[in-house]
């Protein structure tokens, strides 16, 4: 992994023709995948590349021929010059090499164990074994998140397939670049309800931004080049390739590169020049502009072009959950997370803008509240990738197609020359007003009264022990938004969690593939105690597969999120939410589960740490283990609630900063 | 709501009707009627789909259609420059009594009788949607034993193709 990630010496933008000889000896396999366009190191040799390109450039256009010696794969004979014969599965396994895939997470089953045999002996493919198949796609999911580069998950048909559906449905919602492989009963068998026999495809077309079944062995591995790039490429997305058993089987001829068929393919990534200009002069002309930054601008490795425009504007800055780490949430311009638990600065900093730059982001319904009240004097400039997003939710003022750092990059040119006329808005007004929510209403939380851990503190000592460089993986609750909130985020790619289909269990396999991306890097699972018993036996996998991960369970003994709505709307009826139900005499006293004897059955290292005085040494304990996973069980006060709070349905100007608490919002900037 | 009448170029590939009247329903779209069909390129079919709906869902509906990988083009035709077709059979009942009277409105509808039986004709009609109302308005009285009808299939007026520039060359590999 290390030497992959930082060996490459092949700078961007050198890439030879495919085929070419790398040096004197024959190329390996690997070298030929570096030259692949979706090959990852050959587009970034840091392991979080803020930097490298978003893709680079397309190899010479029309269909290229098959290069001599281009496509040696070892054990295959070759018949032909730059064809070598090959079964399906071989071919299968070529491609994932020759596309720069160097881990792949799965289970083997009947339809897809031979593809599992020539994986054997692939010298730079490593298959992680995983425990369930959900696991495999999460971590596809958190490898992608860390790295940039496309997650690979491997399942058999039928169970196996259906197993990943929640990763790909997770995949789907947060664009990430994920390729899905399963095997498929025999052709002969399909539509025949033969055993495992699931019809994947159909299945995951909502889910997917593509998906193929392959029949035939010849098409095996131009699909896996345009599964790739499909993956990888526009807006990303998961793609699942179902692959018939007999297809792998069956021999064919394998040569590479292959000529892709997609003619219907054709993302666009070159904003307009006009509205580009159009936007810089709204800029020009705004009183009250935010930059609204969503989890695109991270997809699009914009962060630096993100910091330069909001620099040379002096712009408040927004970064929803899909974009923390985009900006420095220590930068004074950043005004920190909006939507339903965003804070006060950040929602009303929308709500009063006159202006939102929207960058790589949806409006999704948990950033706008109540669409119709949402921003209600801005005028609104949109870019994403995808045109379908824009005018979506919120009728766009200037739609902007376009990759989110050729978009900034313009915008940054556009703005200067706007500046360079003596066209810049006096925003001392704006900063002042914002500037004084953020102090007045800073994220807080109140110390329980008992003596019992706040979790928000566990959360802001975990952010400040381990510190802005490593990677935080939560799951889905209210461990996620404290994780959100109470960590410093300064780097992209350092937060990863489930942000639009909001999947429990996500954050122990996500996590196990972001170590696996980047092994240098310190990862920590936040984890909810809820989320944790849906996923944790991938902690088997980080143990036996050398992937030492580390674990913060948030304990409150229940289902907390759902819990602080039952306290809010429900009447404090906890109609099954309660996970230990500790009040029953019967299970006085009782943990179930132990989770540190879990992670010790597991071969992991556990800690349980109840008391304030011993959170940090605890954390430093657990920084200190390197050789195995730990899992630290904080046994947190179940009555904690994550605020601010813009309840669903209701508008942004309703957030509450504490319980009954509404900010005051002061004079108008008019 | 209006009616729009859409003409999507597709690769002609196994699975792809599934995935628009998917992303029809799951968008929540209605569709009035579809018609899939070959056209003068091997690899391509096109499906006409007329829908009921605004403006702004028909733009979004659009943009989702095409993200479809398998989606070549899409193009509004506007019901003034084209020519709408939809295919009608209708098995009527036609006596000795009334016969002579149903074969008289066939005959004002330029459609034809396919076959007869001993009370009963068949007839095939085409036209737009709003003769082929009038055709059946006007059988009905008689007793309509059966009735099937096509899609609306459409093509605009004039000597320009909306196939020419669908195909374009593959432009990358990997």
């Amino acid at each position: 992994m290390t030497e992959q990630m930082t060996g490459r010496k092949e700078p961007e933008g050198t890439e030879r023709p495919p085929g070419a000889a790398a040096g004197p000896s024959a190329p390996s396999p690997r070298d030929l995948a570096a030259r692949s366009p979706h090959h990852p190191a050959a587009r970034d040799a840091q392991p979080r590349p803020a930097e490298a390109p978003h893709a680079a450039p397309p190899q010479a256009a029309g269909s290229v021929p098959p290069q001599a010696g281009a496509a040696e794969p070892p054990r295959a004979q070759v018949t032909s010059p730059g064809k070598v014969r090959a079964t399906g599965a071989q071919a299968l396994v070529y491609a994932l090499e020759r596309v720069g895939a160097d881990v792949v997470f799965g289970i083997p089953g009947g339809a897809v164990l031979p593809a599992y045999d020539p994986l054997l002996d692939s010298k730079s493919i490593r298959h992680i074994l995983v425990r369930h198949e959900q696991g495999a796609g999460h971590a596809a999911t958190g490898y992608a998140q860390a790295t940039g580069r496309v997650g690979v998950c491997m399942a058999t048909s039928g169970p196996g397939a259906t197993n990943l559906v929640t990763p790909i449905a997770d995949a789907y919602m947060d664009s990430v670049p994920m390729v899905a492989i399963t095997g498929q009963v025999p052709t002969s068998l399909i539509g025949t309800d033969g055993f495992q026999e699931a019809d994947i495809s159909g299945i995951t077309i909502p889910i997917t931004k593509h998906n193929f079944l392959v029949t035939k062995p010849e098409d095996i591995a131009r699909t896996i080049g345009e599964a790739f790039h499909v993956a990888s490429t526009g807006r990303p997305g998961p793609v699942l390739v179902d692959i018939a058993k007999d297809a792998m089987q069956a021999t064919t001829d394998f040569a590479w590169p292959v000529p892709f068929d997609l003619p219907g393919y054709h993302p666009v990534t070159r904003p307009h020049a006009r509205q580009v200009r159009e936007a810089a002069r709204l800029i020009s002309e705004s009183r009250r502009p935010v930059l609204y930054v969503g989890g695109g601008v991270i997809k699009a490795r914009a962060a630096a072009q993100l910091r330069e425009l909001a620099e040379l504007t002096g712009i408040p800055v927004v970064t929803t959950l899909m974009a923390r780490g985009a900006f420095p949430d220590r930068h004074p311009q950043h005004m920190g997370m909006p939507g339903m638990h965003g804070s006060v600065s950040a929602v009303g900093a929308l709500q009063r803008a006159d202006l939102l730059i929207a960058l790589g982001t949806r409006f999704d319904d948990r950033v706008t509240g109540k669409l119709d009240t949402f921003a209600p004097g801005a005028l609104i400039v949109h870019a994403d990738i995808d045109p379908a997003e824009i005018s979506k939710n919120r009728r766009a003022d200037v739609p902007i197609v376009g990759d989110c750092r050729e978009v900034i990059a313009d915008l940054v040119a556009a703005v200067r020359a706007e500046q360079e006329q003596g066209r810049r808005p006096d925003l001392t007004g704006w900063r002042t007003q914002l500037d004084s929510w953020k102090d007045t209403y800073p994220l807080g939380f109140d110390e329980p009264g008992d003596g019992t851990l706040a979790p928000q503190h566990v959360i802001r000592r975990i952010g400040q022990i381990a510190g802005p460089e490593a990677v935080y993986v939560a799951g889905v609750g209210q461990h996620q938004m404290w994780a959100a909130q109470f960590i410093d985020y300064e780097n992209p790619g350092t937060w990863i969690n489930s942000g639009g289909l909001g999947t429990m269990g996500f954050a122990v396999p996500a996590a196990m593939g972001a170590k696996m991306g980047r092994p240098d890097t310190t990862v920590w699972a936040i984890d909810g105690d809820g989320c944790f018993q849906m996923t944790n036996q991938e902690l088997a996998t980080c143990a036996i597969e050398g992937i030492p991960i580390k674990v913060a369970i948030i304990n409150n003994g229940s289902l907390g999120m759902v819990r602080q709505w039952q306290t809010l709307f429900y009447n404090e009826r906890y109609s099954n939410t309660d996970l230990h139900r500790t009040a029953e005499r019967k299970l006085a006293g009782t943990r179930i589960p132990d989770f540190v004897k879990l992670a010790e059955a597991y071969g992991c290292e556990g800690i349980r740490c109840e008391e304030a005085a011993d959170v940090d040494t605890v954390i430093e304990r657990a920084m200190a283990i390197e050789d195995r996973p730990v899992v630290v069980d904080f046994i947190v006060h179940r009555d904690a609630m994550v605020w601010p709070m813009v309840a669903a349905g209701t508008s942004n100007n309703d957030i509450k900063f504490a319980r009954g608490l509404a900010p005051d919002w002061g004079g108008s900037s008019e | 709501m209006t009616r729009h009448t859409l003409s999507v170029l597709v690769e002609n590939k196994p699975g792809v009707l599934v995935r628009i009247a998917g992303l029809f329903a799951r968008r929540g779209f209605n569709i009035d009627s579809l018609a899939v069909g070959p056209t003068e390129h091997e690899e391509i079919s096109r499906i006409t789909i007329v829908v009921n709906c605004d403006e702004h869902p028909l733009e979004q509906v659009t943009k989702q259609l095409n993200k479809l990988i398998n989606v070549l083009k899409i193009v509004e035709l506007e019901p003034g420059a084209t020519v709408q077709r939809e295919l009608i059979l209708i098995k009527v009942r036609a006596d000795a009594e009334s016969r002579s009277r149903v074969l008289e409105a066939v005959g004002l509808f330029r459609a034809k009788v396919v076959d007869v039986a001993l009370d009963v004709i068949t007839v095939e009609a085409t036209g737009n949607h709003e003769k082929l109302d009038a055709l059946i308005k006007v059988l009905e009285p008689f007793g309509i034993k059966e009735l099937v009808q096509s899609g609306m299939v459409a093509i605009g007026r004039g000597g320009r193709s909306i196939t020419d520039r669908a195909l374009r060359p593959v432009e990358r590999s990997a």
